[in-house]
């Protein structure tokens, strides 16, 4: 029986360490080969042998790799802004006020953010051009209001409806209108929400490839994953592994502390929009 | 929820109200999602060019299907519907879609349980399984290629040494692992979310639940199957279709991992070259449309079928 036991426990710990090294290894072996070059990057090291930062000095020597990250920092944290400014009222709206039809208004919403993107592609690019916004950063805040407003308003919605009654119901009764309940009453109790659905959506926007690669044609005008993407060598043949995995690590390590540092949030942030919602 | 409102006027206030703060999201959500869908719609009924968004004639179904008798008596078929490189693209969508979720469910189940139990060092697990899910996907894919790579990749020395395979497999250009390569990076990157989105679903399971049938010593395997997956079905299925969703759009890990494969051409990445890349605007305007259709028919089933609570709205 306890041999049996040991036996079970062991095997369950050698699950864990699959896991671990299944999830952590990829980015790791990144982090190695960024720190490879010359012909040490043609061979497989499972262990850093070399340490250089040659292939850093290269990504961010370019101008525009630093351009790319400065487009991206704009864009997701404008989209965000923009996001949470018109989900908060319109939560509130859906989540403490009965009115008809708001379960059918919670589907539509929740069907935008589920549309597949390349439905809107065609229609979105006509909108750029007439806007006069193609190869410019708003193209981007624009159409990244199609993923972020559903899903912020979403998020909090359910927050917002698991706040108790009572403390809406005393400054109802103290004459405080709608407005003011908002912004006196629920945004402070709000603000931990507000981060979590505010850093999830700067993560989507930080991660979208679609628009961006559609909305701009310049170098200087990409975001980050573009950039990541198209970065090729001076031939087809000569892909510069090295500065592409510099490139990666540099704009994952934020956004990996980031999640480390709000994991419970982030995860209560994702569950909320999915399983609950 | 205002269940008690004061009066009629007070609640016709809050309404009013509601209204108006509804008003800019919707009006956002109309100027972003339905206006450009609608645009996209009638697109595709035209033969609008992509250097020429305003020169386009409306030309009806002919971008699905124009059937044209010539006077030899000979019919030709043109159009997305007879097109063998649209039909291979939803071949391949569905074949990633389904196989893509079915692992990432197999195998987000297996974390998520992991995840359930109590053991030292559980929060460094989940910070680990975070990292996948947290590194952007384009990013994933460049990693990806390189751990794939035919020459220097080290998956093909793993494999190697470990007698695995006899030569070093081309696995993102050769035709018959393109796929493969692609169902790999997505599962490793998804299967966290999903292992997160059934790890919520667990931890609404009462307990004493568990604790009950431990006691009465009902076998683990038992317990699972009888008790563990009945009660985490309606999470499941939400979490499914959310996947699903995702999955049956998939573009730009396709784009990077494996550009212009025919083997693992998806819808969204076939509609996009047409459009911008091909300049054949409507032709490709036509093809979104169907994939939205195709979309938009699947939700409604599954919802329909199986009866998902989505809106969250049953539970109260």
């Amino acid at each position: 029986m306890t041999a049996q036991k040991l036996l079970s426990t062991i095997a369950f710990y050698a699950l864990v360490v699959v896991i671990v090294v299944f999830s952590v290894f990829p980015f790791y072996y990144a982090i190695v080969t960024s720190f490879a070059t010359g012909t040490e990057l043609f061979k497989v090291n499972y262990w850093p042998k070399a340490f250089s930062w040659a292939n850093y000095e290269t990504v961010l020597g370019g101008r525009n790799f630093v351009r790319s990250i400065w487009n991206s920092v704009f864009i997701a944290t404008t989209t965000v802004v923009f996001a949470l400014f018109l989900a908060v009222t319109a939560s509130y709206a859906l989540a403490r006020v009965r009115f008809r039809g708001r379960g059918l208004l919670l589907m539509m919403i929740l069907a935008v953010s589920m549309f597949p993107q390349i439905a809107v592609l065609a229609g979105l690019f006509e909108l750029v051009r007439f806007l006069g916004i193609f190869n410019t950063p708003w193209a981007m805040i624009l159409s990244y209001v199609i993923f972020t407003l559903p899903f912020t308003v979403w998020v909090l919605t359910t927050f917002m409806r698991d706040l108790p009654v009572e403390i809406e119901e005393a400054a109802i009764v103290d004459g405080a209108t709608p407005w003011v309940i908002i912004t006196k009453v629920f945004l402070p109790l709000l603000w931990p929400a507000l981060v979590t659905t505010g850093l999830l959506a700067f993560i989507g926007a930080w991660n979208e490839f679609l628009f961006a690669l559609t909305f701009t044609s310049s170098e200087t005008t990409r975001t980050v994953p573009v950039a990541i993407g198209l970065l090729s060598g001076a031939s087809q043949q000569e892909i510069p592994w090295g500065p592409i995995m510099a490139a990666s690590v540099i704009v994952t390590v934020p956004l990996i502390i980031l999640v480390l540092i709000f994991q419970r949030k982030i995860v209560a942030g994702l569950t909320a929009g999915g399983v609950k919602g | 929820m205002a269940s008690n409102d004061g009066g009629l006027s007070l609640s016709q206030q809050r309404q009013r109200a509601a209204f108006w703060f509804l008003a800019p999201m919707l009006a956002a959500l109309f100027f972003v999602a339905a206006w450009p869908l609608l645009r996209t719609i009638w697109f595709s009924l035209t033969n609008t060019l992509l250097s020429d968004l305003y020169g386009g004639e409306f030309i009806g179904f002919d971008n699905y299907l124009s059937i044209r008798v010539l006077e030899s008596g000979r019919v030709i078929y043109r159009g997305t519907l007879v097109d063998p490189a649209w039909w291979n693209a939803v071949w391949n969508t569905v074949r990633f879609a389904v196989v893509s979720v079915f692992f990432e469910t197999l195998l987000g189940l297996i974390v998520a349980l992991v995840l359930n139990a109590e053991f030292k060092g559980r929060g460094l697990v989940r910070a680990a399984i975070l990292i996948p899910w947290a590194i952007p996907t384009i990013v994933s894919a460049k990693m990806w290629a390189w751990m794939l790579n035919d020459q220097f990749g080290i998956i093909n020395d793993i494999m190697l040494n470990l007698g695995l395979i006899s030569q070093k497999i081309a696995w993102t250009a050769s035709t018959d692992t393109a796929m493969y390569a692609v169902l790999m990076v997505d599962i490793w990157k998804t299967t966290p979310f999903m292992a997160l989105l059934i790890l919520a679903g667990l931890q609404m399971v009462p307990r004493d639940i568990f604790e009950a049938a431990r006691l009465d010593g009902v076998n683990p395997v038992k317990v699972f199957f009888r008790i563990t997956l009945p009660l985490i079905r309606p999470a499941l299925a939400v979490a499914i279709i959310f996947r699903m969703l995702d999955a049956l759009r998939i573009f730009d890990l396709v784009y990077v991992l494996t550009p212009n494969s025919a083997a693992t051409k998806t819808m969204s990445v076939i509609s996009r070259e047409n459009m911008i890349d091909f300049d054949k605007f409507a032709y490709g305007a036509a093809q979104s449309t169907l994939l939205f259709a195709i979309i938009a028919v699947f939700v409604s089933l599954y919802i329909w079928l199986g009866k998902v609570d989505l809106s969250g709205e049953g539970q109260r």
